[in-house]
């Protein structure tokens, strides 16, 4: 099996003994392992391999890498759709199913290549300054044709079955790139005693050097640096993992792919498809090479103009020839080094070269080898629709112009040094002219550079610099090295690669043809001066303005030539023109890998009361309030909660009832100045609160909002059990910490939380007291011994257990705590001993219901933004002592008697749904903006026989009485609604007190 | 991404504690009653470019408030100290 057309007969990287078959647009593709996709599809003669993004011109293999903005495929079906990746960058392997995108019927018969020929009315910013009309909202109604029609690869709604991971590393020294200066880097920092992570976004190592002939010196020099740094134990060496971002404290995210042997990997068996690196290092060494960039002329983008280090990257590593007629136009020396390889494998190669003044060696080497050199000349246009026939060849000197036939355009137009991750890392680059291109500057300590990416551009220069860097940085990480100056085996004399290059020449401004910038958002040289003419001549208005260097590519090989092209149109040179901001991913990533594990339930973690088997063995359906699971409802009382938690709240006011608020927030409070403590946190008094008392009390935070509510009970002399909402209870935690720790540090206060310590049951209803005397008759509960707000220890069967009589609801109640572990067994014993009194357990619904029905503010009124005077309560500060947020309460905004505060509300149609979160307006009001005030809860008040609401309303109570209207705009409802005391029950407190 | 070096616990990710604001500013006496004292120490912030003092707490570790230096513009950590023992002249 040949594994293609135009595979040669010998030579690359590929292994013949292991063909592999893949699928391709349906059709069976063949290649090897060792092969990618592209270099599959090039053996088979299958050049066009895309329609372009917004002209559908056909497109071709432009790179080797992941530079490639044309040849982008879709892999994988169903959950597993992975579109946009570069088929280059896609490794060949069994089970492997592609295919092209962005083109209908097919890519290769598109209708919308018909935009081609209305390329003239699709300029850049054409859609803004067109589509933006007639009215407002006009771009919302075309744009999901246009992204249709000029659509990449598309993203499918199936859930993704496969596995990802995440996981923190750390090292002393990461090297990213796993070229000639990387590998020697990491051979020097190694010598030096520091432990290494070599991370190699390609399956293999060497970087450039893999382009380079299989049989040659430049193969065995390579392969004795990979043999040195595979023997290194202190080297560990992760391929196929890319460096996606650089961030601050030398932290670098690494993508590693473990797909590559199984499309599939099989999530139930544990394998993850790709894991997302945490990687921290105490030093960096950036060796991430350059990409070549293309040349500007007319119809640059046919399919078989390839970058010149592409085709000798296929000729070499996939024993390929890319043409049987080369035509190389170039400006640097690596573009002959390309046609010398491309000539000593059989090919007809003839070099364009913009420069007069080439290096003689190179020259003699080239008419040695029967290269047809045409040195101060340029390709002006490229010639053929579906693929390269030949070329427009211009003489500088003449201007004469002639054509040349060739199947394959090689281009070489400079290179840029891949500074994207010290771009995330906030590092401006430098322009250097003697190198054309933009290198990074300005290196943080511990940041190093080795290789092409600082200029460093031949093999042996490559080494040399990732020696030096390398050991700088084993030394930043304090590795002393006694050794002589680090060595790697003895670089070969063809590593001293030719490198001289001149800068591009602009192409000519006449002439047919369009000449592509930037060919994966398909915009022009026309794109950019009409961008550059309209005021957008910034290259980062550029950016935006014509999408140039957005996109799966990020415009790795359109940068650098659009800024030149840029600069050429006006006063300043490509230096002052400056670059673009890279930003981190370097390649695109899945979400999937992002998240990693964190989906599904894994999303967030899910704090569960003591009690819960209980519940979901006796009918309870569980609510999400928070981090918490809580019951909503129990099945006793009805199958959904609309009739079961009127049922639950009936029995709550006639009865008993029981429910889990084990969630509360608890915090033991010990010490001597606990009540001194006490006292400065809360706004009312709790210095002299009696030990077997406890007291409802409200925090403030230093802005005189409202921070929480909860009750402190004393159980002893320094001994303190504090409760907080369960919304609150983290917040409140730390705010207790922060004063104790940074205020009041000579307070003797030790604060602990206890939430998850104790499970908490509260019995509330008439019937209370009674089920407790059936539950706990060693306990005298009754009101003289514990009276409303009394509070009583004691230890039953070894089991200490705390009685706090205090309610929510507005109905005689009692709250239970017990050792967590012991709350299931405390629970099941009160439901059997009270029995006969028809107690049943409620859920989260009816306890919020009771508390709105006596008028009690929780989470959703305490919204941040409201003081105590807002929520009724500024009755409750004391007058005479001090306590956190005092001074700023009298802040004279906060006195203004139209805040929005706390209200009752009751419907006028008793039966009204009336929504959470509707918009108050007074009547007579225009409903439209945002109101008088909202709606933060609301229920149906089984005693009133009507709905009733909480909420927040302009000047509030002053406003008792009056009719106002409750307006939901999402759903188009208005409800008319009686402003009233928010204390629909009982507000004498006369139940409590029985 | 900032590691922590905290005093108890060692050099720890940033995600294992939470902001605690500007640590440079002396908080007003629990009695104090000028408004214009708190409204200053509560919403009047300098915002440094360069170095910093900040509040952190260590909230899953020894939920320690920490007093750490910190340089705004660089991201640079500087040393850690507890905030119980209060701030260096």
């Amino acid at each position: 099996m040949s594994g293609g057309p135009h595979r040669l007969a010998r030579g690359g990287r590929i292994d013949r003994d292991r063909p592999i078959r893949c699928e391709f647009d349906g059709r069976p593709l063949a290649g090897f392992a060792g092969d990618t996709l592209a270099s599959a599809l090039l053996a088979n003669g299958i050049t066009l391999v895309g329609r372009s993004f917004k002209y559908h011109r056909p497109r071709g293999l432009l790179a080797a890498g992941v530079e490639e903005p044309n040849a982008l495929v879709t892999v994988g079906d169903g959950g597993r759709t992975t579109p946009n990746l570069p088929a280059t960058t896609v490794e060949m392997r069994t089970g492997l199913r592609a295919r092209r995108q962005n083109g209908w019927p097919s890519v290769d018969v598109d209708l919308g290549a018909l935009n081609g020929w209305l390329a003239p009315l699709l300029p850049a910013g054409f859609y803004y300054k067109t589509l933006m009309g007639p009215r407002r909202g006009s771009w919302m109604w075309y744009e999901p044709f246009i992204r249709r029609a000029a659509g990449l690869g598309r993203a499918v709604h199936e859930r993704d079955p496969d596995r990802y991971d995440a996981r923190h590393a750390f090292t002393d020294v990461l090297v990213i790139g796993a070229g000639p200066a990387g590998l020697a880097a990491a051979l020097a920092a190694a010598a030096a005693g520091a432990e290494v992570l070599l991370v190699e976004q390609d399956s293999a190592l060497g970087g450039s050097l893999l382009a380079a002939p299989v049989t040659g010196s430049l193969e065995r020099w390579r392969s004795q640096l990979e043999t040195a740094v595979r023997s290194t134990p202190t080297i560990e060496v992760l391929t196929r993992t890319t460096a996606l971002g650089a961030y601050d404290g030398r932290t670098v995210a690494l993508l590693e792919r473990h797909d590559h042997a199984d499309p599939d990997p099989d999530p139930d068996r544990g394998a993850a498809r790709e894991t997302v690196v945490t990687l921290r290092a105490r030093a960096i060494v950036t060796a991430t090479g350059a990409f070549e960039r293309p040349l500007l002329f007319a119809d640059n983008d046919r399919p078989g103009v390839m970058l010149a280090s592409a085709a000798r990257t296929y000729l070499n590593r996939y024993a390929i020839a890319p043409g049987r007629r080369a035509l190389v136009a170039t400006c640097t020396d690596a573009g002959w080094l390309t046609a010398l390889d491309l000539a000593a494998a059989g090919t007809a190669v003839t070099v364009v070269e913009q420069r007069d003044e080439i290096a003689e060696p190179l020259v003699a080497a080239a008419r040695g080898a029967g290269i047809d050199v045409r040195t101060g000349a340029m390709v002006t246009r490229a010639l053929g629709t579906r693929g390269v026939a030949g070329a427009r060849v211009e003489s500088r000197a003449s201007g004469r112009a002639q054509r040349l036939d060739c199947d394959v355009l090689c281009v070489s137009g400079g290179w840029s040094p891949t500074l994207h991750l010290t771009s995330h890392t906030g590092r401006k680059p430098r322009y250097r002219p003697e190198l054309d291109a933009f290198v990074p500057e300005d290196w943080a300590a511990g940041d190093f550079g080795a290789g092409a990416v600082v200029g460093a551009y031949s093999s042996a220069a490559a080494v040399e610099s990732g020696l030096a860097a390398g050991r700088a940085a084993a030394t930043f990480c304090g590795c002393v090295s006694t050794a002589d100056p680090p060595t790697a085996p003895t670089a070969p004399a063809e590593a001293d690669e030719p490198t001289a290059l001149a800068a591009a020449l602009p192409p000519p401004r006449r002439g047919r043809g369009r000449t592509f910038v930037d060919l994966q958002n398909d915009v022009t040289v026309k794109d950019v001066a009409l961008a550059h003419d309209e005021g957008y001549g910034a290259v980062e208005h550029l950016k935006r303005y014509t999408t140039l260097g957005m996109g799966t590519d990020q415009g790795r090989t359109s940068n650098v030539n659009a800024i030149a092209t840029l600069a050429s149109l006006g006063a300043r040179g490509v230096g002052e023109t400056g670059t673009t901001t890279f930003r981190p991913p370097f390649t695109p990533v899945s979400v999937g890998a992002l998240a990693a594990r964190s989906v599904g339930r894994h999303f967030r973690p899910i704090r569960r009361s003591p009690l819960e088997p209980w519940h979901l063995a006796n009918g309870a359906t569980m609510i999400e309030a928070g981090p918490w699971l809580r019951p909503w409802f129990y099945a006793w009382a009805g199958s959904d909660v609309g009739s079961a938690y009127r049922e639950e709240m009936r029995l709550v006011r006639s009865g008993v009832g029981v429910s889990d608020v084990s969630s509360l927030g608890k915090i033991d409070v010990q010490g001597p100045d606990a009540a001194q403590f006490l006292n400065r946190v809360y706004v009312n008094g709790f210095a002299k609160l009696a030990v077997g008392k406890a007291r409802y009390g409200v925090m403030l935070n230093d802005d005189a909002t409202v921070l929480d509510d909860g009750t402190t009970a004393r159980f002893g002399e320094h001994r303190y059990f504090m409760t907080t909402t369960t919304a609150q209870a983290g917040e409140v935690m730390s705010w207790l910490e922060f004063l104790l720790q940074t205020a009041w540090p000579e307070l003797r206060v030790q604060v602990v939380s206890v939430t998850d310590a104790w499970a908490g049951m509260s019995v509330a209803g008439p019937r209370a007291r009674e089920a407790l005397e059936r539950a706990l008759p060693g306990v005298d509960v009754s009101n003289d011994a514990l009276p409303h707000m009394g509070v009583r220890e004691v230890v039953l069967d070894g089991v200490p257990l705390r009685v706090l009589r205090l309610s929510f609801s507005g109905e005689l109640a009692y709250e239970l705590y017990v050792p967590a572990t012991r709350g299931i067994s405390l629970w099941e014993h009160l439901l059997a001993a009270a029995a006969p009194l028809g107690i049943k357990p409620y859920g989260l619904e009816a306890l919020a219901s009771l508390r709105i029905e006596k008028g009690h503010v929780a989470g959703l009124e305490l919204d941040h933004r409201n003081t105590l005077d807002d929520l009724g309560l500024g009755k409750l500060a004391s007058g005479d002592k001090a306590y956190v947020g005092r001074a700023l309460r009298a802040r004279p905004a906060l006195q203004a008697e139209d805040r929005w505060s706390l209200v009752g509300l009751e419907c006028l149609d008793a039966g009204a749904r009336l929504r959470g979160g509707s918009i108050l307006f007074a009547s007579g009001d225009a409903i439209a903006g945002h109101g008088r005030g909202y709606v933060t809860s609301v229920t149906f008040s089984t005693v009133l026989g009507k709905t009733i609401a909480l909420g927040l309303y302009q000047g509030g109570l002053r406003h008792r009485g009056e009719e106002i209207v409750c307006a939901f705009p999402l759903k188009g409802e208005t409800v008319r609604a009686r402003i009233v005391s928010p204390m629909f029950i009982d507000p004498e407190g006369t139940r409590l007190h029985v | 991404m900032l590691r922590i070096p905290c005093p108890h616990c060692g050099e720890r990710d940033y995600t294992e504690f939470r902001y605690g604001g500007d640590a440079s500013k002396t908080r007003p006496a629990h009695d104090e009653r000028d408004v214009r004292a708190w409204h200053d120490h509560v919403f009047v912030f300098t915002n440094p470019r360069g170095p910093h003092r900040e509040y952190w707490q260590h909230v899953q570790g020894c939920r320690q408030w920490l007093i750490l230096e910190r340089d705004t513009a660089t991201n640079a950590v500087g040393t850690a100290r507890l905030a119980r023992d209060g701030t260096p002249a």
